[in-house]
């Protein structure tokens, strides 16, 4: 019997019973629709999460000043000035995968726009620095290298900061005091939004390093090139653990360290935040397989027991068939077949409704969908060796059934 | 007329119910020339249907020796079986034991898919065999749209299609009136015309009598092998 012969014969016993063969594929409709869902789901959410931590900057390294020791007392990171903007400048130009490696200086203060104030922080930074945190000027204009070079007195406003002083009025070209030194309004920044730690990121003032170095802050920070944090922007996630490796060696050097002494400054990264977030998906993902497990496996007993129902049903058309000529394994394949049909068309309905579905929920729900063309082979292949196994006992019962008892069965 | 299509020796098959061993069949011998048409008859329990399933090579004997065709089938195997019956019997049964969901066509067809026949050649081979009992112009219909007479006509299109040495009937016309009956008993006997072995199991007498030798069987064993006259047997019926 060729494989086509098996195939419409399944389909004729399949057609005969319409009603019982749609209820039987129903588990492995709903199991695989669920789980195409399910993976789109998560995908989705993965989606969201990965962009949200993407904008944090998971390839981001700080370098940051290390602690003094005064009298036995420690005075925390970033006390103890060590960085310079020849380090910033290194670290680009010696290690292969920085993109941007930009000084930054920090302080806070009160900001005065005619008869509006607001206090918040300002940083002196490197052109770099805002290539690395991906600050993007919305109006206005960026930093030209001239003004980096002069200590011009132009500012960058974040947007809090835009609207605090000038509501809905535009500020560029405008004039502001930050700690009493007049600076004038060059751009304002595309908003960035909260910070994971629910800080509010658009609550700031930036201007040229070299600016708040020589006109808004004092002490020493100041001194000569030193500066306050080094923000290193690797090419890729991956990299980044080599590059903080790497960055690590080259300031000992630049900083005469010798073997056996500590590092005079720190590192830090965002790794935890990766971890957490492979965590995250590795969990989904069992979730997920588990879910998708239960449900196809519920939805083959289901056709184990229709097909055992089936084989007893019609034990005296298999014993004609035997006396017909079939083998044992024609009426094997008959009935493998015709379990494996109807898982598959199960599964390809469940794909469509599990389609459907998740487009039908992005829609109502705005939340973000991806469709896994993975996923949807997985689960159809999953169905069809659901079919196999749970199709191959009742299959062999039918097959090593005696052509005379079968026949003599009514 | 060459070797003879059936020759059993001491053929005997034995079941085992429970703790007991029921002789369903003992010490058959008889042999069976090619184009016969024989009845086998007994009561109930006579052991007539034991010995059609061993002619029909649907059970194996635990007894004897049986050859069919010159071919020792106690020493086929499940597989081997089946393909004998599918390339030299034909089987008609009392309940015709049609598909029910398949055209005349497609039921007739049945054999040959199991003897992997290329798809144009079945349904050539089928219209024939439908043609040859009659039903030329129903080969679309359904069992249910067939009267009983009808629907044993394709049963045995579909036990002559694959050109079988023998057609196996049991109680052929048990489920007919006795006009159809007739009708099938003529069909057998143009079949027999052209060359086929025909092997009729019944307990009805006058359905025997359509066969020109008559096996008779009683507790298992065989009590009777007798040979009628070939011509005039059915003037001899209606007297």
């Amino acid at each position: 019997m060729s494989y086509l012969d098996c195939l419409l014969t399944a389909f004729v016993a399949l057609r005969s019973n319409l009603m019982r063969s749609v209820l039987t594929a129903l588990g492995i409709i709903i199991g695989v629709a669920a789980v195409i869902a399910m993976v789109a789901i998560g995908a989705g959410a993965e989606q969201r999460v990965q962009s949200v931590i993407q904008n944090l900057g998971t390839n981001l390294l700080i370098v940051v000043n290390g602690s003094r020791t005064s009298g036995g007392r420690r005075t925390g990171s970033g006390t103890k000035p060590s960085l310079t903007e020849g380090d910033a400048l290194a670290l680009t130009k010696e290690i292969e995968a920085v993109q941007y490696s930009g000084a930054s200086v920090g302080g806070s203060g009160q900001v005065v726009a005619g008869n509006s104030n607001w206090f918040t922080v300002f940083r002196g930074v490197a052109n770099d620095y805002l290539d690395a945190r991906d600050w993007a000027v919305e109006t206005g204009r960026g930093f030209t290298p001239a003004e980096q070079r002069s200590a011009a007195k132009v500012v960058i406003l974040g947007k809090t900061v835009a609207l605090n002083l000038f509501g809905d009025s535009d500020p560029i070209g405008q004039s502001v005091r930050v700690n009493r030194v007049p600076f004038v309004v060059a751009g304002v920044f595309r908003a960035k939004g909260q910070s994971p730690s629910g800080m509010d990121q658009d609550d700031v003032i930036m201007m040229p390093l070299s600016s708040a170095k020589k006109r808004v802050l004092g002490g020493r920070q100041v001194r000569g090139d030193l500066v306050g944090t080094i923000t290193v922007k690797v090419r890729s996630t991956e990299e980044v653990a080599d590059v903080e490796e790497q960055a690590k060696d080259l300031l000992r050097r630049r900083h005469k360290i010798r073997d056996g002494q500590p590092d005079d400054f720190y590192v830090r990264n965002l790794a935890e935040m990766l971890e957490a977030r492979a965590e995250s998906s590795r969990i989904m993902a069992i979730l997920l397989a588990s879910v998708a497990g239960v449900s196809l496996i519920v939805g083959g007993i289901g056709i184990m027991n229709i097909m055992l129902v089936s084989v007893t049903e019609r034990t005296s058309e298999i014993g004609l068939r035997m006396a017909l000529g079939a083998r044992s394994r024609d009426v094997m394949a008959q009935f493998v077949i015709e379990a494996v049909s109807l898982s598959i068309i199960g599964g390809l309905i469940g794909v469509m409704l599990g389609v459907a579905g998740s487009l039908l929920l992005a829609h109502l729900g705005e939340w973000p969908m991806l469709i896994d063309t993975e996923a949807i082979l997985m689960a159809v292949a999953f169905s069809a060796a659901v079919g196999i196994f749970f199709g191959y006992y009742p299959a062999r019962k039918a097959a090593a059934l005696d052509p005379i008892i079968a026949l003599r069965h009514e | 007329m060459g070797a003879p299509i059936i020759e059993t020796r001491g053929l005997g098959r034995d079941y085992v119910v429970g703790a007991q061993v029921v002789h369903a069949l003992e010490g058959l011998t008889v042999s069976i020339d090619r184009g016969e048409f024989l009845a086998i008859m007994g009561p109930s329990g006579s052991g007539k249907s034991t010995c059609m399933q061993l002619l029909g090579c649907l059970d194996t004997p635990t007894a004897g020796a049986y050859l069919f065709d010159g071919e020792d089938v106690s020493l086929l195997d499940r597989d081997a079986l089946a393909e004998t019956r599918n390339r030299k019997i034909g089987f008609v049964f009392q309940s015709f034991n049609l598909l029910p969901r398949a055209s005349a066509l497609g039921n007739v067809e049945l054999p040959l898919m199991y003897g992997r026949r290329d798809r144009r050649t079945r349904k050539e081979m089928a219209e024939r065999a439908l043609e040859a009992v009659g039903l030329g112009a129903r080969i679309h219909h359904t069992p249910a749209q067939l009267s009983g007479g009808q629907m044993q006509r394709v049963a045995i299109a579909r036990a002559l299609v694959n050109d079988p040495l023998l057609i196996l009937a049991d109680e052929p016309t048990g489920a007919l009136d006795s006009a159809t009956g007739q009708e099938i008993l003529a069909l057998f006997h143009r079949l027999n015309g052209r060359g086929i072995t025909i092997i009729l199991v019944t307990h009805d007498a006058e359905v025997a009598r359509a066969a020109r030798r008559v096996l008779r069987f009683r507790d298992g064993h065989l009590v009777g092998d007798e040979r009628i006259a070939p011509v005039a047997d059915t003037a001899g019926a209606s007297a």
